[in-house]
């Protein structure tokens, strides 16, 4: 079996594979790149090096888009 | 009239009327409220991405970035770290600089907390962004955010989605005196005539949400304020007459049988 590590994606904790990247979890969750802001661990990511950042246990994902408001 | 445009940050706008994206049954009623008042800016809240339920419509599908401004809203945000954490975001969404700065310092009555307001002006100023800064109607504050580098003054005409209409035009008549900047009411307006008396008042333009999405008739009231922010304008740029005490005929005096 896999090793997993866990990680919190928009203050959910979900368990992914030890060696993910930060584009292993933007794919999976079919998030459009284009609409959206990433940050990890509170610090704005580049959305074009995302295949180079490799997650590490208890990382923090926050993924924001626009919605409606005032 | 057709020359007559609201300038924010050296870009053109023709319709006055900037209206928010939020608290509408969904988002095929805020697209065709927002088609119908003419708006040519939206302001959008910045939040987290549904990763469980991606069925749930996107509001750039609804409303193009491309054809309608959209205006970064720090609503929600209740220190100058969280504003501030809010807009980089927002910049990093689409390349957004024009943004809409608003630090709110009390959850009942929704005022903004100045100080916070102040300090993430002068950031966000310096960082690049063009900062539209939602505030109190004081006209002493609105001059240190004008100093602090905001693009465009946007004082309360009452608390957030209270309904109340302008409060004090006194202060906002100060306000319009003492600042060349663009001066947007935001927030408290309950019905066109609210809209119609900040722009007599010489108001460079009005945000609306709650009338309009709350309204019974939204799209009624939509097309509503748009009329009244045009009518509004009108009348301000035609130099209303003095107001006197007592009577003046309209009919001349001489020839009366």
């Amino acid at each position: 079996m896999k090793k997993k590590i866990k990680i919190k994606l928009n203050g959910k904790s979900i368990a992914i594979n030890y060696y993910s990247t930060l584009f292993n979890i933007v794919q999976k969750n079919k998030i459009p790149l284009t609409k959206v802001a990433i940050e990890l661990n509170q610090e704005i990511v580049d959305k074009k090096k995302i295949k180079s950042i490799n997650l590490k246990n208890n990382d923090k994902i926050e993924i924001v888009h626009f919605i409606g408001g005032g | 009239m057709k020359k007559d445009k609201l300038i924010i940050s050296k870009k053109n706008f023709s319709s006055r009327l900037i209206v928010g994206t939020g608290k509408y049954k969904n988002m095929q009623e805020c697209a065709k409220a927002i088609n119908l008042s003419g708006a040519e800016i939206v302001t959008v809240a910045v939040r987290r991405v549904n990763i469980t339920d991606k069925k749930k419509p996107l509001l750039m599908d609804y409303i193009d970035p491309k054809k309608i401004t959209y205006l970064p809203n720090t609503a929600g945000c209740f220190t100058s770290k969280e504003a501030l954490r809010t807009l980089r975001l927002a910049r990093e969404i689409g390349g957004w600089k024009l943004v809409k700065l608003e630090v709110l310092g009390d959850k009942k009555n929704l005022f903004p907390e100045m100080i916070e307001t102040l300090k993430s002006t002068e950031v966000l100023t310096k960082e690049g962004f063009k900062v539209m800064v939602y505030c109190n109607d004081d006209p002493l504050m609105a001059k240190r955010l004008e100093n602090a580098g905001a693009c465009a003054i946007m004082p309360l005409a009452a608390p957030i989605g209270s309904g109340l209409g302008i409060i004090n035009e006194i202060n906002i008549k100060i306000i319009r005196k003492q600042t060349k900047l663009p001066l947007i009411i935001d927030a408290g307006l309950g019905q066109a005539s609210d809209a119609a008396i900040a722009m007599e008042l010489g108001c460079d333009g009005v945000l609306v949400n709650t009338a309009i999405a709350k309204a019974k008739k939204p799209f009624q009231m939509a097309l509503a304020f748009k009329n009244a922010v045009i009518a509004g304008r009108q009348s301000y740029l035609s130099g209303r007459i003095k107001k006197t005490l007592y009577g003046n005929p309209s009919s001349p005096k001489s020839g009366i049988i």
